[in-house]
């Protein structure tokens, strides 16, 4: 490893040599920095959990352009839109289909005194292009009364009852008075908002949310036809609802915002970022005193090499390598122990926690950037190496 | 000297003095604590001279080494060093005047988590001219002179006061400066030790014109003194050769 270091910086490696020699300090360290790319991690998981689950609820979804109240920030938040509107938009030209979108959470009661909480989506049967894939298959399963599919992962519930679930052997279960029969199963995922996903006609959403009316979906979803131009439609759709209290946005569009309002300013986005910003004050501070006690600790032998002629340079790189070195040496474990903690709380919390990649080349890159930030901000004391004071 | 000292390729300063010091003056402190601690030095030293400065505790023999070290501002008179005024010379240039130099300070402060030959391959490294193979065999050449070639890969913890300076003096002296500046060398080296490396020093004198500025005490290193120069509160009062 020395010679290795050697080779890289053409000369000795001072700084390396210098950290392992106090293997207390270079443990102590080390543990520093991955405290805090563990802090990091986790909190970047846990946003990027938030982040996937807000995005989960518009991937079962397939529509072009989404219209809402103006302070619908999420799918569940706001007013809602009169049905009317629909039958507006439909007579804009290039807008192909059109569907009042319904959706709210039902509180399932199970037997053990447990509440799931099912993100209800309420789609009219003749609207099934408007779900995914996967979903648009089981609307004909809806049509009848009092009938759902419900989330495999749906938390808290036995996943073995989930997977016994099919139209031969449904699952009847009670919501806000209403006994549904689960005829099948899909895949959705936990979110911070609710513990799955479940589908239901239209007829039966309002048989459950006997409040709502019929004529005040949350959303209303369009489709564009396939030979018209999309950013023309929706500037058309724009200009039909200008100044009625209506956001008229593009389906991506309508994602994207959700999950900026979402992160940056409900309190649980706030908080982990706050968290990030935590994690790497703290690995900044760490670094800093580690690197510091270290400069003070050698100001002689530095005063020694000013006085042989080596310049500030050499100092700074000293310094700076020790900082590179330990941001290399703390991330391999913080990276570790953060995987095993996602892990855990994937497991626990069925949220959607992956350790991406992309995250953690960015979080490397970033501990090395605050690593070199404390080792640039502990150089300040080489000033005091003064090679007058050593005879 | 038998082993050769390692040499890179410096020019041998041979004619001009080597240090030339003229009206030298130096306070230390400000306002109230201000203090004069020399007062008009002049001293001339020739190439390839051994010269001692002798005098009491607080005479100012450190001050007047340190300003011609260049590891403190000139400030009053002029101080040439291998003809560099240092008085008001930049920081980068006493930088590079430094390189010239060796110091062999009373403490041996050597690198601790540095081996033996690592210490002192850091005095040829800072000259940037070789590659690590030739300053290993340098600094073991030089360690071995001073009888330290069992000890090459030792680190500083593990050796003994006189071993580590006798490191400290290998190091000073591997990258061949022109100038030597001893404080006190041989103050804790037992006796034989601290009389070998004052003929190191004196024979490097004779063969390269390698100029030595030592503070001593000790009576039998003024015996190998080309000059003695003693200094009381701040100023030379006595200028000999024995
Ligand atoms: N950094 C400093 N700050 C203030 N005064 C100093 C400093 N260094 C030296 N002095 C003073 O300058 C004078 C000369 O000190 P210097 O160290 O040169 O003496 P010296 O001859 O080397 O003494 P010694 O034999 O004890 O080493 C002394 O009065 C000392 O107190
Ligand atoms: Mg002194």
């Amino acid at each position: 490893m020395t010679a290795l270091l050697g080779a890289i910086m053409g000369r000795l490696p001072i700084g390396w040599l210098q950290l392992i020699h106090s293997k207390t300090r270079l443990a102590a360290a080390m543990a520093g920095v991955a405290f805090a790319n563990i802090l990091v991690l986790v909190q970047l998981g846990i946003m990027g959990s938030l982040n996937n689950s807000i995005l989960i609820s518009y991937d079962l979804l397939d529509a072009d352009i989404m219209i809402s109240a103006e302070n619908a920030n999420t799918l569940t938040e706001g007013d809602n839109v009169a049905r009317q509107r629909m039958f507006q938009a439909l007579a804009v030209p290039g807008v192909q289909s059109a569907l009042p979108f319904y959706v709210a959470t039902a509180d399932w009661e199970r037997a053990d005194g447990e509440t799931t909480a099912f993100t209800t989506f309420g789609i009219d049967p003749k609207g099934a292009a408007f779900l995914n894939e996967e979903l648009a298959p089981f609307v004909p399963l809806l049509r009848l009364r009092d009938t759902a599919v419900v989330d495999r992962g749906a938390r808290g519930v036995d996943p073995d009852t989930l997977a016994s679930i099919s139209p031969g052997n449904p699952l009847r279960f009670e919501v806000s008075g209403v006994t549904l029969s689960a005829v099948d199963t899909m895949v959705g995922g936990g979110g911070f908002a609710g513990d799955g996903y479940m589908l239901v006609s239209d007829q039966t959403f309002h048989r459950i949310f006997a409040n709502r009316s019929t004529g005040a979906p949350d959303h209303i979803l369009v489709k564009i036809a396939a030979d018209a131009d999309p950013d023309a439609v929706l500037a058309r759709l724009q200009a039909q609802f200008d100044g009625t209290g209506l956001r008229v946005r593009g389906f991506q569009d309508a994602a994207l915002e959700d999950q900026a309002y979402q992160t940056t300013e409900r309190p649980t986005g706030l908080i982990f970022g706050f968290g990030v910003v935590i994690g790497i004050l703290v690995g900044i501070v760490i670094v800093y005193q580690i690197l510091s006690t270290d400069v003070a600790d050698h100001l002689a032998e530095y005063a020694t090499f000013k006085a042989m002629g080596y310049g500030q340079s050499m100092f700074l790189g000293i310094v700076l390598e020790q900082a590179v070195i330990l941001g290399i040496l703390g991330f391999v474990p913080g990276v570790i122990v953060s995987w095993l903690l996602y892990e855990m709380l994937g497991a626990v919390t069925g949220l959607p926690v992956e350790l991406t990649v992309a995250t953690t080349a960015a979080v490397f890159a970033g501990t090395i950037i605050a690593c070199l930030v404390s080792g640039a901000i502990a150089t300040r004391r080489l000033a005091a190496a003064d090679p007058a004071d050593l005879f | 000297m038998d082993a050769p000292v390692h040499t890179p390729a410096l020019p041998v300063v041979a004619a001009p003095p080597s240090i030339r010091v003229a009206g030298l003056n130096h306070w230390f402190g400000t306002g109230e604590a201000r203090k004069q601690a020399l007062f008009d030095v002049d001293l001339t030293v020739g190439a390839g001279s051994l010269t001692v400065l002798m005098g009491p505790s607080g005479s100012g023999k450190t001050t007047v080494l340190t300003l011609m070290g260049c590891l403190r501002d000139v400030q009053d008179g002029s101080v040439e060093l291998l003809g560099h005024e240092l008085n008001g010379a930049r920081e980068a240039d006493l930088v590079l005047y430094r390189r010239r130099l060796g110091f062999i300070f009373q403490a041996h402060n050597l690198h601790e988590s540095l081996t033996a030959r690592q210490n002192v391959m850091m005095g040829l490294q800072v000259h940037g001219h070789d590659n690590e193979a030739v300053q290993r065999k340098a600094a073991a050449h030089i360690l071995s002179a001073l009888g330290l070639d069992d000890r090459l890969d030792y680190l500083p913890g593990n050796l003994s006061g006189g071993q580590k300076q006798r490191v400290a003096v290998a190091r000073a002296l591997v990258g061949n400066p022109a100038i030597v500046f001893a404080d006190e060398p041989t103050a804790a080296l037992d006796k034989e030790s601290g009389m070998t490396v004052v003929r190191i020093l004196k024979e490097l004198g004779r063969q390269r014109g390698t100029t030595t500025m030592m503070v001593t005490h000790d009576n039998r290193i003024l015996e190998l003194a080309d000059r003695i120069v003693t200094m009381e509160d701040g100023r030379i009062v006595k200028d000999t050769a024995p």
